[in-house]
């Protein structure tokens, strides 16, 4: 993930170089973009977390310690810029799954139908895709934000642990929460899918 | 049904994640797959987690950012000079 994140000169970002600023954010605001959406479901205001992102990162270049990777230090102000989004849009409503005390047996599964093997034009369809990107949507935010970061973005737990100030463990609750509670919305979609496919 | 056994079924729950990222000890994995092989259940279970987590990562593949949008961005950072190398 952080491939080229010792590419980058933190004295030049420091010193405020802005040539060096542009590679930064061609290299990150894909991500940092992508991120945003997923999590916002708004193309407006995942453009307004992106740019915050990184109006942020130049006013605080000059405290970055590079003790973490650019990237973790980005996805770190970004995901705290959606927070706030989603806070202003609704303010603290306890969701299922927020709390990590919650009963495990909210999470066992009920769906038993194997979709698996379903061709990848119907798994992949962009029909599949909208409904994916709904489901995710309907996560708690924490379960959300956790499983964005690691199973899209693709950060490791010790990562997606160091962008939101959790501890390994608690990212694992998460991430097997999200999975779990995904993995039930996907059955409904796809054994609807399944079952046309076998009329056919 | 004779096979299914739901205390070992939620058992096996809480390893789910490791397993599927490949990252379960060797003994735990052991147990995991001799259970799967006696519980058709936990045998779906498994294989659409697996399918969940790889569509969603394939979902990262897509959705450059828009053209538009990182024109935005340059101008907002006034990074204008830069636009054009990339
Ligand atoms: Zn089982």
């Amino acid at each position: 993930m952080d491939e080229n994140s010792q590419d980058f000169s933190l004295e030049a970002l420091r010193a405020g170089d802005r040539a060096e600023l542009a590679r930064v954010v061609d290299a990150y605001s894909g991500q940092i973009y992508r991120l945003a959406l997923k999590m916002l479901g708004n193309p407006q205001d995942a453009e307004d977390v992106l740019q915050n992102t990184f109006l942020k990162a130049i006013l605080h270049f000059p405290n970055f310690e590079g003790r973490s990777s650019i990237s973790t230090w980005l996805y770190r102000i970004a995901a705290n810029e959606a927070l706030m989004i989603l806070r202003k849009q609704k303010p603290e409503i306890p969701v299922p799954g927020e709390d990590e005390t919650d009963e495990d047996d909210d999470y066992l599964p009920v769906q038993f139908v194997d979709w698996s093997s379903l061709p990848e034009t119907e798994l992949a369809s962009s029909e599949a895709h909208t409904y994916l990107d709904a489901a995710v949507r309907q996560l708690s935010e924490k379960l959300r934000m956790v499983f964005i970061l690691r199973d899209v973005e693709g950060l490791s737990i010790r990562e997606t642990g160091e962008v939101l100030g959790l501890t390994e463990t608690a990212v694992k609750t998460r991430l097997l929460r999200a999975r779990l509670q995904l993995r039930e919305q996907l059955s409904d979609y796809y054994r609807e899918r399944l079952r046309q496919e076998n009329i056919r | 049904m004779t096979d299914h056994d739901d205390t070992r079924c939620n058992d096996m729950l809480g390893s789910l994640s490791d397993y599927v990222d490949g990252e379960l000890r060797e003994d735990l994995c052991r147990e995991i797959e001799k259970h799967l092989a006696g519980c058709a259940n936990c045998r779906v279970v498994v294989d659409t987690l697996k399918k969940t987590v790889y569509l969603y990562h394939e979902t990262a593949r897509i959705g450059e950012i828009p053209v538009d949008v990182r024109e935005r961005l340059f101008k907002r950072l006034e990074l204008e000079d830069y636009l054009k190398k990339s």
